[in-house]
């Protein structure tokens, strides 16, 4: 089954628990605690896994290239970037949910977007190179899509520490 | 010279820009990173790495880590727990709720009246939806009475996935 097809069927009963070896679970888990910001730093996490830096290298970069892993690299935080961020969601009935998903998506500053099941039907997180950004953008998805949009910017962080054991 | 002023006082300057915008992509993976980069943006290979560590200890980069693809790693059900709890308690019972190790995330959010009275949101991943909604209960029992309303939001497809972008600055304003 593909992952494709997985993802729009998923199912309860049996989850597909993808197959890793114990070097790639290893380097899954090891490497989204974050790179050591030391000068020879694939050296450094490889010792502490047991292997060479180039079977790391080349185990990482399969990662990569299968689609396990969608990046690797610097995780930025755009509120101390000085730019604006936030998350928005709209009400898009279903007849215009694909239109809207287009005209939203066209937004560069649209980083990420969901569909959701609730009335609230569309998640998207927008990040802007300032703080104004994010009004002005706002009003401009309003006004090319005809719906509002309700901007739930984050108001205290508790804690963010996405982290996905395999 | 453009410069970006955070509000941890730091400076983002446009070396450090540079750094960014080179490696949104990806950090390369070669044995010496920072030397590859280094001769990309014809920088030496030790001011490249001591950008990298001043700019995660002011905290514009998190780490420098893998993202993984959760449905990959068998992780398909993303529960968006929202929970309406009360203004005077929201601050306490939010610290907690982000320590739990499966909440991912957690933050306090505003209420939109009537349709969205929710204001705190806590996201919890896992591998079918009874885990998630287990997960939720946990949450439910260390909000207690603070909390009077609650619902998971999962998401049933991916719309857009780029992550953050910076784009490249020609001009300097």
């Amino acid at each position: 089954m593909s992952a494709i097809a997985e993802r729009s069927k998923p199912s309860d009963h049996k989850p597909v628990l993808p197959e890793f070896t114990p070097l790639e679970r290893a380097i899954i888990n090891r490497l989204q605690y974050g790179l050591p910001l030391t000068r020879t730093p694939y050296k450094d996490v490889a010792d502490e896994l047991g292997v060479s830096e180039v079977t790391l290298l080349k185990h990482l970069q399969a990662l990569l290239d299968n689609g396990t892993l969608t990046r690797f690299g610097p995780m930025f935080h755009a509120g101390e970037m000085g730019g604006g961020l936030t998350l928005a969601a709209m009400r898009i009935p279903e007849q215009d949910f694909a239109n809207v998903t287009e005209q939203v998506n066209s937004f560069p500053e649209v980083a990420h977007n969901y569909r959701r099941e609730h009335e609230l039907n569309m998640w998207f997180v927008l990040a802007t190179e300032t703080p104004e950004g994010i009004d002005e953008t706002i009003k401009r998805i309003e006004s090319l899509t005809g719906y509002p949009v309700y901007n739930m910017p984050k108001e205290q962080e508790f804690h963010v520490h996405l982290h996905f054991e395999v | 010279m453009s410069t970006f002023t955070s509000k941890s006082d730091s400076v983002l300057s446009a070396r450090d820009r540079e750094l960014i915008v080179a490696t949104q992509s990806g950090l390369p993976l070669v044995s010496d990173p920072w030397a590859e980069l280094g001769k990309q943006l014809d920088m030496p290979a030790d001011e490249v790495l001591t950008r990298f560590q001043r700019m995660q200890a002011t905290g514009v980069i998190r780490r420098v880590a893998a993202v993984p693809d959760h449905y990959r790693l068998g992780f398909r059900f993303n529960g968006m727990t929202v929970w309406d709890v009360s203004d005077d308690a929201i601050a306490e019972l939010g610290e907690k709720i982000g320590c739990l190790p499966f909440v991912s995330h957690c933050y306090r959010r505003p209420r939109h009246l009537p349709y969205w009275s929710y204001n705190l949101f806590a996201m919890v991943h896992g591998v079918s939806r009874d885990e998630v909604e287990h997960k939720a209960a946990q949450i439910r029992e260390v909000l207690g009475d603070a909390c009077t309303g609650q619902t998971i939001l999962y998401s049933s497809a991916i719309l857009k996935k780029t992550g953050l972008r910076l784009k490249k600055q020609t001009d300097k304003q």
